[in-house]
């Protein structure tokens, strides 16, 4: 019955995905085209003929209401077009490449950022207004306040040109291997675990003065089963809130961090792709981001409800 | 009933370290509760009665509480001396506490059962399964219909009348020798006030526990309790008998309450509800003397100079200077 409740929610919210993502697609695509240039305007001045043969085999020719509705066309056929600058490859191609990186990426940045950003926040918040607290929240202050772009070089001076013990780039080389992943997963995470320490640290606190507590301390629990049995669940909510903003974090930290550490991801192509005014390919992924942070929130909505008893699905 | 002590307080003094100063919450409080005896502890917001009693099972965070002096001996055991186990020992399988709002008081992540279960498997050594079959009869017992589904639900699921049968369900688990209930009906409908008072009452005495029950409602004293301490300001004005300081109050704070109680026996408009005049004093700036005194229609000369000390009058304590031989001369 429950779970039934689950499934059905599911569905309906993936069905209210569709107007999100036309929404975002849809703007999107009108607003790359206001912006000054075109695909072909690149230093190298090209002839006005060849320009115009170019931009007549990939349809920018056509009236934009028309080139609007044939793109919406292809992408509903899961087709996403092809580069206007790596014109080798699909654009499918590119993302099969790419996302994979940035996903390994993001999820261990994740994985980091939540579990040491808890571990610290619960610490914190047990040995309150102790040096240990306030040293941590001093680090954690820190890593919000310091982005990424001082951070990942920063880091890359201190462990590969000052120690040596780790490559300054690169992805998974067979050479340095799975060593090249220490860094731009570190960078990354870094404000994520410091906004989930902050709010596991106050979220704790909060829960450790509300009365079911003072209740568990009557009942003659052991300061252990306060915490874990009684203090953890409810103080892990706001934290599974912050997960939609924490993964939209990850997702414009990776096109930071790709290009510190040269990692062949989405958030390169991104960044490129918008430089060289490549249409298609900055449509692509802003529609792969979009999807990924749509998922991403109903992940976090349904960890909410499975915590939070109190959660009705309607 | 026998009449032993099981829990005598001596002269307990539970103090907040603030930034407006020391906050003198509690400040030389006692009382003794007997073996199966019912004891009403009154007074206005803040006069210090919950205080006491978070303090009878060192329930205050540390800081900012100090208990800075006094004793709390339960059967002999200094508990203000007892080590963190200890503690654990008495809690909720000697002394256990209902609060006042049960909508907050209870694990709103937890079901009802384990809520229960925690108890009897901590302090009776039961087994898990054990334990759920005696949650199942314990919420029959405090008259939860349907108790085998309700153990399964959480806490929202259940009314605020029935959020507190399940805390005293909690509470008695054990067969506790004490049962504090802090104000247990205050945040209960009018109609669900009396079903709760009752049963608390029923099962206590089934039981043979003691209970302190803590109220600022002078109808729930005069209806359940054998004794009663009025608590002003951090110390107790008033303590003895229930029959007695309700027929013959003695302390002018005590007929001031007892005055200030709604009449049905009045016709409408047939003389106006009495309230005390004034505002109780500042737990960080107590007046001089007695604290009453600049409320007091009685107030001597004395009053506001020195403390009263305690006089025995009537069957019952009572902290006046009007009680002193020479209170007619001034």
């Amino acid at each position: 019955m429950i779970r039934c409740n689950v499934l059905a929610y599911v569905l309906r919210r993936i069905v209210g995905m569709v107007p999100t993502l036309f929404i975002i697609v849809t703007l999107s695509f009108f607003i790359i085209r206001l912006a000054p240039g075109s695909p072909f305007s690149s230093e190298r001045n090209l002839p006005p003929s060849v320009i115009a043969n170019l931009e007549k085999k990939v349809h920018l020719d056509e009236p934009l209401p028309l080139q609007y509705l044939r793109y919406l066309g292809d992408v509903l056929r899961g087709d996403l077009g092809y580069s206007t600058k790596h014109v080798d490859f699909t654009i499918n191609e590119f993302i099969a490449r790419a996302l994979p990186v940035s996903m390994t990426l993001g999820a261990l940045a994740l994985v980091l950022a939540l579990s040491v950003g808890i571990t610290v926040g619960v610490v914190s918040a047990l040995k309150r207004n102790s040096l240990m607290d306030h040293s941590l929240m001093a680090l954690a202050i820190l890593g919000i306040s310091v982005p990424m772009f001082v951070i990942g070089p920063l880091l890359q001076l201190l462990f590969s040109v000052h120690l040596g013990w780790l490559p300054t780039a690169g992805w998974l080389s067979s050479r340095a291997g799975g060593l090249t992943l220490i860094l731009p997963v570190l960078t990354l995470a870094v404000t994520d675990f410091a906004y989930i320490a902050r709010l596991t640290r106050t979220s704790v606190l909060e829960v450790l003065r509300s009365d079911y507590i003072r209740t568990a301390r009557a009942k003659g629990l052991s300061q252990r089963a306060i915490i874990w049995k009684h203090t953890l669940r409810g103080a892990m909510l706001p934290v599974v809130s912050f997960l939609g903003p924490a993964f939209a974090n990850i997702v414009t930290g990776s096109v930071v961090v790709e290009s510190i550490f040269d990692i062949p991801g989405m958030g390169r192509f991104f960044v490129n792709s918008a430089l060289n005014r490549d249409y298609f390919m900055i449509m692509a992924t802003v529609i792969v981001y979009a999807v990924i942070l749509v998922i991403a929130n109903l992940i976090a909505d349904l960890v909410y409800a499975a915590l939070d008893p109190r959660v009705v699905y309607e | 009933m026998t009449e032993e002590t099981i829990l005598e307080v001596r002269d307990l003094c539970t103090h907040f370290r603030t930034d407006e100063g020391l906050v003198k919450a509690v400040d030389g409080v006692s009382f003794t509760l007997n073996d199966g005896e019912t004891l009403g502890i009154v007074g206005e917001s803040g006069s210090g009665k919950s205080v006491t009693n978070l303090s009878i099972l060192r329930l205050l965070p540390q800081p900012p509480a100090i208990h800075s002096g006094g004793q709390i001996l339960y059967r002999g055991r200094n508990i203000l001396n007892m080590n963190e186990s200890e503690l654990r020992d008495i809690r909720g399988n000697k002394i256990s506490m209902i609060f006042q709002d049960p909508m907050t008081s209870l694990n709103p992540y937890m079901r009802i059962t384990h809520q229960i279960e925690e108890t009897l498997m901590l302090h009776q050594g039961l087994p898990q399964k054990q334990a759920a079959e005696k949650a199942v009869e314990l919420l029959a017992q405090v008259g939860i219909p349907d108790p085998r589904v309700r153990a399964r639900q959480y806490p929202h699921q259940f009314s605020g009348g029935m959020r507190q049968r399940v805390m005293i369900a909690m509470a008695l688990s054990c067969r506790p020798d004490i049962l504090i209930a802090d104000e247990p009906t205050t945040a209960l409908d009018v109609t669900i006030q009396a079903q709760i008072l009752d049963l608390i009452r029923e099962l206590t005495r089934e039981l043979g526990t003691s209970v302190i029950l803590i109220t600022h409602d002078l109808g729930v004293v005069a209806g359940i309790c054998d004794n009663v301490a009025v608590m002003y300001a951090g110390r107790i004005v008033e303590y003895g008998p229930v029959e007695e300081i309700f027929a013959r109050p003695q302390h002018p704070y005590t007929q001031g309450l007892l005055r200030s109680v709604p009449r049905l026996d009045l016709e409408p408009g047939e003389g106006r509800l009495y309230s005390i005049p004034g505002a109780p004093p500042s737990l960080v700036d107590l007046p001089e003397g007695c604290y009453f005194q600049p409320r007091c229609e009685h107030a001597l000369p004395v009053c506001s100079r020195r403390y009263p000390p305690e006089f025995k009058t009537l069957g019952r304590r009572s902290a006046c200077w009007l009680h002193h031989p020479e209170a007619e001369r001034g």
